[in-house]
């Protein structure tokens, strides 16, 4: 027990995972003599050597392509990517080959690769450094797209993940790398099957996932304060998603609405509200709302870029407005 | 069991056991030689329940050939009256 | 869209013919026209439109056998899009020119509005799940008023509605499968007398009125001897303690519990048209409360009881109903009520059903009457039994086999 960081709980979910298993190995720019981007992995060269923590060219296409050939070789490899918005070059080893392998190989091949990135806005690093594209990914059969936005799930779900015999993506909200929270070591290894309840309430479901969880939050906070009891869904797994978590608190509030950092138009709040609406329709008392990311590039601007993603004041005024205030 | 033994005791004590059977009925406008359920809103059942409360109270084993001689307040108090001194 | 589908005009139709459809397709229709003509066993029938809007496209001929629920029709209701064809065509805009300076694409577009203000007209403004439990609580949302977002109503609004519904007088008021007096309210508190009455009687009210609007009675009597019955029951009475005696009431409330067994069509309830025959018999039994108004507890496994059992379980109910300290179990469960109000002198009893039961058993007073047995006019105890059922459920014959049986098991009391 006690707090850490999120950027902690990743560091020591590494390694362990690198401690663990000799075919662990950790590969992507920066994450050897510059200890990571995100000083995800600092000191682990000294610790771990240079076979096991290998820095890359800037080419994500090469060095995932490598991930995958190395996990068909029975490696179990740790790739770590940037951001997000510089995995779409290495889109067509993850959609054409890491995701269809086993199922154009008749099953006879398997890629156990993890695939670590950033994601995510609020730190001022403008439109080509803050997307969040895991709607994107939860897009793709063949893949398990993981979004941990607690400390537990920051430390657990890698170690899940190398569990699992298929790619699996782990998308790491940029902002929550330097916050702190409690570490549950109860609640480890976590499971990767189910979304979370992370606060009860009866009025209305706030269902988000990754660092839209603590605007949630907050907004749940302010609303307890006006009498208005908000249940929080952390959907954490957006591939599988578990709809059936969602489901239950909606059948209990009656009224949902799904916080998404993506953008609007397609995104993952868009698909959970369909499938709230064709599975618990007569169980709404309302439309299900969605607060996304305004349809612009992220600004650089801090002013611009608040003003463009989901705050809990939005969420607070979406839930008013659906429950006629 | 306290075995009430003057006529007044007896009548005060019917009337207290129909009070229990009927609990909204107006007891003191009972005609003493009128029968029960042509003044009061009484059926068969609340009329066994009362004979039931008469048996308890007074110790006394009632056929049910006698119902009829108990279907008044005089009825009741002679009925009652009679069996003490036996 | 609306689709408008072949009816069901009986509980026993199960497809219906088309004679001939009575609006071409892109006639207008206003709810409550006759769109077509069907054949049933019965009868031709003309079938009204429940939506109104524009015949857009007819999907049965005339002379085919539809089953019931087919779709047969779809209509455009007023208010929603058109369909391209009859849509002017859209021109492209004209081309213009862009000053380099403005963004080449447009400015994203609005969010739409969480709650749209725009309803079409003669579509209420309700929440799926508050038109879910407006069915499930019999209110009609139309008199409802919306407090939701945009004047929508919401689950509170319906739950508000029934609430105060049983504070209103409203005899047209609909309680499904409400027991005739719901729940502890009526009962519970003795403290507040007259408002207590004032609810029975709209419990009542509304119970009485749906059960008289919606459940089509008919009524079948017959006048029971009770000779033997009476004579076995003043002898095992005088082998009884004065505790223990049987009333003849349960005598008639057994009979009807084990003849039940035989009839099981009438130890039924009606739910969402369709009747549903109950496992165990639980008779209710109808006890008139000495402020006013009446209830019916069951009296739980009936035909299972013994004499002696049914009678100390018919006491307490009794007592029970009058202190109202009834279980909410047995105010929901009876299944057929039994009704005896012979006290009073009544002969016959013509009853009103219970909804959802569909049965009701009335009991007379037992009256001496001339009586002819082997060709001698004799003096008997004898009880008009009557019954209420529902046509929807049985006919005739069943209810007459149903009380000559109550009638054969009342010659053989001893079996009881």
């Amino acid at each position: 027990m006690g707090k850490i960081t999120y950027r902690e709980a990743v560091r020591a979910g590494l390694r362990e995972a690198l401690q663990s298993n000799p075919r662990v190995f950790l590969m992507g720019e920066d994450v050897g003599k510059y200890g990571g981007t995100y000083a995800c992995s600092k000191g682990f060269l000294d610790e771990f050597g240079p076979e096991r923590i290998r820095d890359t060219p800037l080419s994500e296409s090469t060095f995932v392509g490598a991930g995958i050939g190395a996990a068909l070789g029975g490696m179990r490899p740790i790739v770590e990517v940037m951001t997000v918005n510089f995995s779409l070059l290495a889109l067509d080893q993850i959609v054409n080959n890491a995701a269809t392998i086993r199922h154009m190989s008749g099953g006879q091949f398997s890629i156990p690769l993890v695939v670590r990135m950033a994601t995510g806005a609020g730190r001022q690093v403008a439109a080509q450094h803050s997307h969040s594209l895991e709607g994107w990914y939860a897009h793709i059969p063949g893949i398990t797209v993981l979004a941990p936005a607690t400390v537990t799930d920051a430390r657990g779900m890698l170690l899940a993940a190398l569990q699992e015999p298929d790619p699996v993506f782990i998308f790491e909200h940029a902002y929550l790398y330097p916050l702190e929270g409690e570490l549950d070591e109860s609640a480890l290894p976590v499971d990767l099957t189910q979304a979370a309840v992370r606060r009860a309430g009866t009025n209305i479901s706030l269902i988000t996932f990754g660092g839209s969880l603590w605007k949630a939050l907050e907004a749940a906070d302010q609303l307890f304060h006006e009498g208005i009891s908000a249940e929080v869904v952390d959907l954490r797994i957006l591939r599988p998603l578990d709809i059936s978590t969602v489901l239950a608190s909606v059948r209990k509030t009656h009224r949902a609405v799904v916080i998404d950092e993506g953008w609007r138009t397609g995104s993952f709040a868009a698909e959970v509200s369909a499938q709230i609406m064709e599975v618990a329709f007569y169980d709404l008392d309302g439309p299900v709302a969605r607060i996304c990311s305004v349809e612009v590039p992220i600004p650089y601007p801090k002013h611009l870029e608040d003003a463009a993603l989901p705050q809990p004041e939005k969420i607070v005024q979406a839930v008013h407005s659906l429950m006629g205030r | 069991m306290n075995i009430p033994l003057t006529s007044d005791e007896i009548r005060q004590t019917v009337l207290r056991l129909l009070g229990e059977v009927a609990p909204e009925a107006d007891l003191t406008a009972l005609k003493p030689g009128v029968g029960f359920r042509d003044q009061l809103d009484i059926d068969s059942m609340d009329f066994l329940n009362f004979v039931i409360l008469i048996h308890k109270t007074f110790g006394l084993e009632i056929p049910e050939a006698d119902y009829p001689k108990y279907a008044t307040l005089n009825g009741c108090v002679e009925q009652l009256s009679d069996k003490r001194a036996t | 869209m609306a689709e408008f589908v072949m009816p069901t005009l009986g509980s026993d139709m199960t497809e219906g013919t088309l004679v001939e459809w009575k609006k071409k397709l892109g006639d207008r229709v206003v709810k409550g026209d006759i769109i077509a003509e069907v054949d049933t066993e019965k009868a031709a029938i003309e079938i009204e439109s429940f939506h109104t809007g524009v015949i857009e496209q007819l999907l049965a001929k005339p002379g085919e056998r539809i089953p019931v629920g087919t779709v047969m029709a779809i209509i455009r209701e007023v208010g929603t899009q058109a369909t391209p064809a009859i849509q002017a065509p859209a021109s492209p805009p004209p081309l213009q020119k862009v000053s380099p300076k403005e963004p080449v694409s447009p400015p994203p577009p609005p969010p739409p509005p969480m709650t749209a203000a725009v309803t079409e007209p003669g579509r209420l403004r309700i929440s799926p799940a508050a038109r879910k439990l407006a069915s499930e609580l019999g209110v009609d949302p139309a008199f409802v008023q919306g407090t939701g977002p945009g004047g929508a109503i919401t689950l509170d609004d319906i739950q508000r509605s029934a609430n105060a519904r049983g504070e209103r007088h409203e005899a047209g008021g609909q309680q499904p499968s409400a027991p005739l007096t719901t729940g502890p309210t009526p009962l519970a508190s003795a403290g507040e007398g007259g408002d207590r009455q004032a609810r029975m009687r709209q419990t009542i009210a509304a119970a009485m009125a749906r059960s008289k609007r919606e459940i089509p009675h008919y009524y079948l009597s017959t006048t029971i001897d009770m000779g033997r019955a009476m004579t076995w029951l003043k002898e095992e009475n005088i082998k009884r303690p004065v505790t223990d005696r049987l009333l003849y009431g349960v005598l008639l409330i057994k009979a009807v519990a084990l003849a039940l067994r035989q009839v099981p069509e009438l130890n039924a309830l009606w739910k969402e048209n369709a009747a549903i025959q109950s496992p165990a018999i639980h008779v209710g039994v109808a006890v008139s409360l000495r402020q006013g108004g009446l209830i019916a507890p069951a009296i739980h496994d009936t035909d299972k009881r013994s004499l002696g059992d049914l009678m100390s379980s018919f006491q307490d109910v009794v007592k029970r109903a009058r202190a109202g300290t009834l279980r909410s179990s047995e105010l929901s469960d009876p299944t057929i009520t039994v009704t005896s109000l012979g006290e009073q002198g009544v002969e016959t009893v013509f009853g009103v059903i219970y909804p959802p039961q569909v049965a009701l058993v009335g009991f007379g007073k037992v009256v001496e009457r001339p009586w002819v047995i082997e060709g001698q006019v004799v003096s008997r105890p004898v009880v008009t039994a009557s019954l209420s059922a529902d046509h929807r459920v049985t006919d005739g014959h069943r209810g007459g086999v149903f009380l000559s049986a109550i009638d054969r098991l009342l010659q053989e009391p001893g079996q009881l």
